[in-house]
């Protein structure tokens, strides 16, 4: 059948780029999809412009969607890529930093004409040259003229052919990396099912794609990726952190019994999260488009006094706008997840790009003494584990849960395997039943310190909340200075004592202590993983302590912190998690490794720096 | 015999307004009616509940014996929208004030009456900022003198009718401190109204803005410079009822008349039509000034339409009707996915 070689290789990454209207994010998420399917580890990362159709043509419109598939476990999108698909002259100039000195680059050589390579700003007419890839190989295939081609007699009109045109690179790649076409007919027979005449048609262009590269000599060998045999059994799918988000808030609402409300503003990159629960009716469950973030917030406040499981879903910039209504909810000890899909910051910064820099807003960004639990997810996949704790942890304790997550996180995806809910924990919220007597509002349960759930509507417990300090049993309005004190006292321990209920900080690598100790939180795991699993594959002395709880720290986290030779605090800012633990630990010496780039660390400048640390530089 | 009386409304909160407030009595003009509101929609207490932000009006939750929410600045109307989509039966009553509603909280203001969600919104309109001690608020008046504008403001007000208009709302009435009882027909209206309810309530304040109102609200002119409206009845105000509102086609205005002069008869006079989906007639009742005219008072529009909450809960219903996913486990399983075996 093909003439060419089948090579087998352990993991792939491949890069798609074009303009932002070239539907490379489907490209990519389709084959992501089909390597899922066929049971490899997969981790993706969409890197787009925040424009929607920026400038045709110039670099600052390109979009590109990077994925990274292997036959086992795949941790994270890989820092460079093996192949790259460069639909016009900008995608290979803003991408070709990212390709490996060995690769295969696609090019679309129909978009490599005068005007096209202008308009990406070469100073030269030989891009490639210009940009250092002539030892690359090359595949300069005229894809706009080939799916014109291919739908000539399609009744398409023009633009609608020029459009498929990703198809035919995708199927371009489904031939080079020896992947199925069904799974992707499937999707276009699913999606088109109201336009059937874009089902043929796009078959017939990814077909034909996939076999001008079985046709052509170009292609030096083809490449199979053989998934591991040994993954854990069960079901799989594949999942991004905001889908993920979204399942593990209604998860938290099925087994607290509480119906789900969430308020929301749309942000980039949180809007999706807000969309997937929209899309939840059957699962009753509520959102509230709100007028602004302050809505979004304050609706959901109202709707947790009233009895609901709330929630609000937002970016950098809308936390800010929360931040008076977070200290509402940390006063009224009501329960409210709140989800910061962290993005590039100050101000509107780089709304599409990823970074790890709101860590202080969440710790203190309020006026007055108004800490609250924070947790931050570490995978697309564990997206939905800790969207689930934070229900279960504000539910039970009564106070404000925000959980961190970020672009990177939020838009990559990667399979998974399902759980079972039954396997997750009950979540009680301490609902006051009917016919209590003599209920204050104030009252607490001494192990979580949490005060009692008064819903409005049941009988005889009709009572008083909101934003004035309150009185430390009644919930009354009070000034006075000793009950002020003691309530900033209960609030804060009321935080602090949910370290009793999280589990303990787990280290990857030497338990006992050794030379270095990497510590991370939030979304760098991926990276951070790899890059202490390659130098420990040296032989070093590299761990790992990856946090997920941040607020309160789990209990074991000084007796780790002093255990190692070295410690290096890795974040996609300018250290904030470092600053935090030495506000908690006396005389801590913390190295820091620091990054605000839009960008993930990749896995190479890691194990630089470790080496770096290691060898004493 | 009512079920609840003007007692059971009363919590044990010593009220703190300034002695000679008008928010005392518009307070027990709420206490006097819940109990009827009960009675006549067949609520039981504990499905009151008042939701505020911040202001002297705001706070106005702690003395009443229901569910309460004290909330924070200009955000009661999206507090109150969050309760009671969460909690449909709950009757929700938002305590807002001219400040408070308007200023730091007209967006949620707009967009709750938009939504045409169904809560109460009752809005003490002193014209001033009280609680922050006496800076001009949006409906005090152009020029006025106070301690941010010393050399008096140079902003026009809001009409807050007019907003609710605007924000395409359903329901609009308005009332004076004083006028207990009009007070209490517009709540018990408000009630029974489904969807976003203003009620505006002209308030002094005594401390700040003493008398702003007092050229139509004062007891010896109040006649003859307000007309209450009601639905069904003829547009007839003035001490011996003798003036009334015809419109004047030729201006495309309202205009007042005197019954008995030019041959002017009662049969010439409009009679109000709360119930006008058209909102141009009570865009010029909510907008006539005094002296010229009479200050609109009363239940001005209210109008039947979908309310967000049922919305919400008839779209959760509908798609449940038909649905293929019941539970988290089958939300997890659902779409693509492969077996590992």
């Amino acid at each position: 059948m093909s003439k060419h070689k089948c090579v087998e290789i352990e993991d792939v990454v491949i890069r798609f780029s074009g303009d932002s209207g070239d539907g490379m994010q489907l490209t990519g998420t389709l084959f992501a999809d089909t390597a899922s399917l066929v049971g490899n580890g997969v981790s993706t990362f969409p890197d787009y412009p925040a424009e929607i159709r920026a400038p045709q043509g110039t670099v600052a419109g390109v979009s590109g969607f990077q994925l990274h598939f292997g036959s086992g476990e795949v941790k994270t999108p890989g820092d460079y890529c093996d192949m790259l698909i460069a639909m016009n002259p900008a995608a290979l100039k803003a991408n070709a930093k990212w390709v490996k000195p060995v690769a295969t680059i696609i090019i679309d050589s129909d978009t490599f004409d005068e005007k096209g390579i202008q308009r990406a700003g070469f100073k030269t007419p030989d891009p490639i040259k210009e940009l250092g890839l002539e030892t690359r190989n090359i595949l300069l295939s005229p894809i706009t003229t080939l799916t014109k081609e291919s739908l000539k007699d399609s009744g398409l009109d023009a633009k609608s052919i020029v459009r498929s045109k990703n198809m035919f690179a995708l199927g371009m790649c489904y031939y080079i990396f020896n992947q199925p076409l069904n799974f992707t007919e499937e999707y276009f027979e699913k999606k088109f099912k109201k336009k059937p005449e874009f089902i043929d048609t796009n078959k017939k262009v990814l077909i034909d794609g996939y076999n001008y590269a079985s046709n052509i000599h170009a292609v030096s060998n083809i490449y199979k990726v053989v998934p591991s045999e040994q993954k854990e059994k069960g079901t799989y799918r594949t999942i991004s952190g905001n889908q993920a988000t979204a399942w593990g808030l209604i998860a938290a609402a099925e087994k607290a019994n509480l119906p789900l409300f969430c308020g929301s503003y749309p942000i980039t990159p949180a809007t999706a999260i807000l969309e997937e629960l929209a899309a939840r009716k059957d699962l009753g469950v509520k959102t509230l488009q709100a007028e602004d973030e302050i809505a979004g917030i304050c609706t959901a406040i109202g709707a947790s006094f009233a009895g609901n499981f709330a929630v609000t879903t937002t970016s950098g910039p809308g936390l800010s706008l929360k931040s008076e209504a977070i200290g509402l909810a940390t006063m009224t000890e009501l329960p409210l997840v709140i989800v910061d899909v962290q993005r590039g910051g100050p101000s509107t910064g780089l709304p599409t790009k990823t970074e790890q820099a709101d860590l202080n807003q969440a710790l203190y960004g309020r006026n007055g003494e108004a800490p609250v639990i924070i947790i931050a997810a570490s995978t697309p996949s564990n997206c939905f584990h800790y969207a689930f704790w934070a229900g279960k942890l504000t539910l039970e304790h009564m106070t404000p849960v925000i959980l961190l997550t970020d672009g990177f996180t939020a838009n990559g995806s990667q399979p998974w395997r399902i759980p079972s809910m039954k396997d997750y924990p009950e979540i009680k919220a301490p609902i006051v039943p009917e016919g209590t007597i003599g209920y204050q509002p104030y009252e607490r349960d001494e192990v979580r310190l949490a005060r009692r759930w008064a819903i409005p509507g049941t009988k005889g417990l009709e009572h008083r909340i909101g934003g004035l300090e309150k009185d430390f049993i009644t919930g009354g309005a009070s000034t006075d200075p000793e009950n002020h004190q003691r309530m900033v006292d209960i609030r804060a321990a009321k935080v602090a004592k949910v370290k009793d209920f999280i589990s303990e900080q787990e280290v990857i690598g030497d338990q006992y202590g050794g030379d270095l100790l990497v510590v991370g939180w939030g979304g760098t795991y991926g990276h951070l993983v790899s890059a202490v699993n390659k130098v420990r594959a040296e032989g070093k002395s590299v761990s790992l302590a990856h946090f997920n709880f941040i607020s309160p720290l789990p209990k074991n986290t000084e007796e780790i912190l002093r255990k190692y030779k070295k410690v290096v605090v890795c974040e996609l800012n300018m250290g904030q998690f470092a600053g935090y633990l030495k506000t908690k630990f006396d005389n801590l010496h913390l190295l820091q490794y620091n990054k605000v780039q839009g960008l993930p660390f990749t896995v190479t400048e890691l194990v630089d720096n470790f080496n770096q640390i290691l060898e004493g530089k | 015999m009512a079920k609840y009386t003007q007692q059971d409304f009363k919590s044990s909160s010593e009220v703190k307004w300034c002695p000679g407030c008008g928010d005392y009595a518009i307070l027990a003009a709420v206490q006097r009616v819940l109990p009827e509101v009960a009675e006549q929609l067949n609520y039981d207490k504990e499905r009151f509940t008042f939701v505020s932000g911040i202001g002297c009006s705001s706070r106005f939750p702690y003395y009443m014996n229901t569910f309460g929410f004290h909330g924070i600045h200009g955000r009661a109307a999206a507090i109150a929208t969050g309760a009671k989509v969460a909690n449909p039966k709950l009757s929700i009553w938002q305590i807002s004030g001219d400040g408070d509603a308007l200023a730091i909280g007209g967006n949620h203001f707009i967009h709750a009456i938009r939504r045409n969600i169904d809560i109460n919104i009752v809005l003490f309109d002193n014209q001033i900022y009280g609680l922050t001690k006496g800076q001009y608020s949006p409906t005090s008046r152009l020029g006025i003198i106070t301690k941010t504008s010393p050399f008096g403001t140079v902003e026009h007000p809001f009409t807050p009718g007019e907003l609710v208009l605007g924000a395409r709302g359903t329901f609009f009435a308005r009332s004076l401190d004083a006028e207990m009882k009009l007070t209490a027909e517009c709540l018990v209206e408000s009630a029974k109204h489904d969807g976003a309810a203003v009620t505006v309530i002209l308030q002094n304040c005594v401390i700040f803005n003493d008398g702003t109102h007092s050229e139509y609200a004062d007891k010896d002119v109040r006649a003859d410079r307000t007309i209450i409206l009601r639905h069904g009845e003829p547009m007839i105000y003035g001490k011996n009822r003798e003036k009334g509102l015809v419109l004047d086609i030729e201006h495309m205005c309202l205009k007042s008349v005197t019954i008995g002069e030019d041959g002017i008869t009662e049969d010439d006079i409009l009679v109000h039509n709360a119930q006008n989906p058209d909102p141009g007639i009570h865009m010029m009742l909510i907008n006539m000034k005094s002296p010229e005219m009479p200050v609109a008072l009363g239940v001005i529009r209210a109008v039947k339409d979908l309310t967000y909450d049922d919305n919400v809960r008839d779209q959760v219903l509908e798609v449940q009707k038909g649905r293929m996913i019941c539970c988290v486990d089958e939300l997890l399983n659902s779409g693509s996915t492969w077996t590992v075996e």
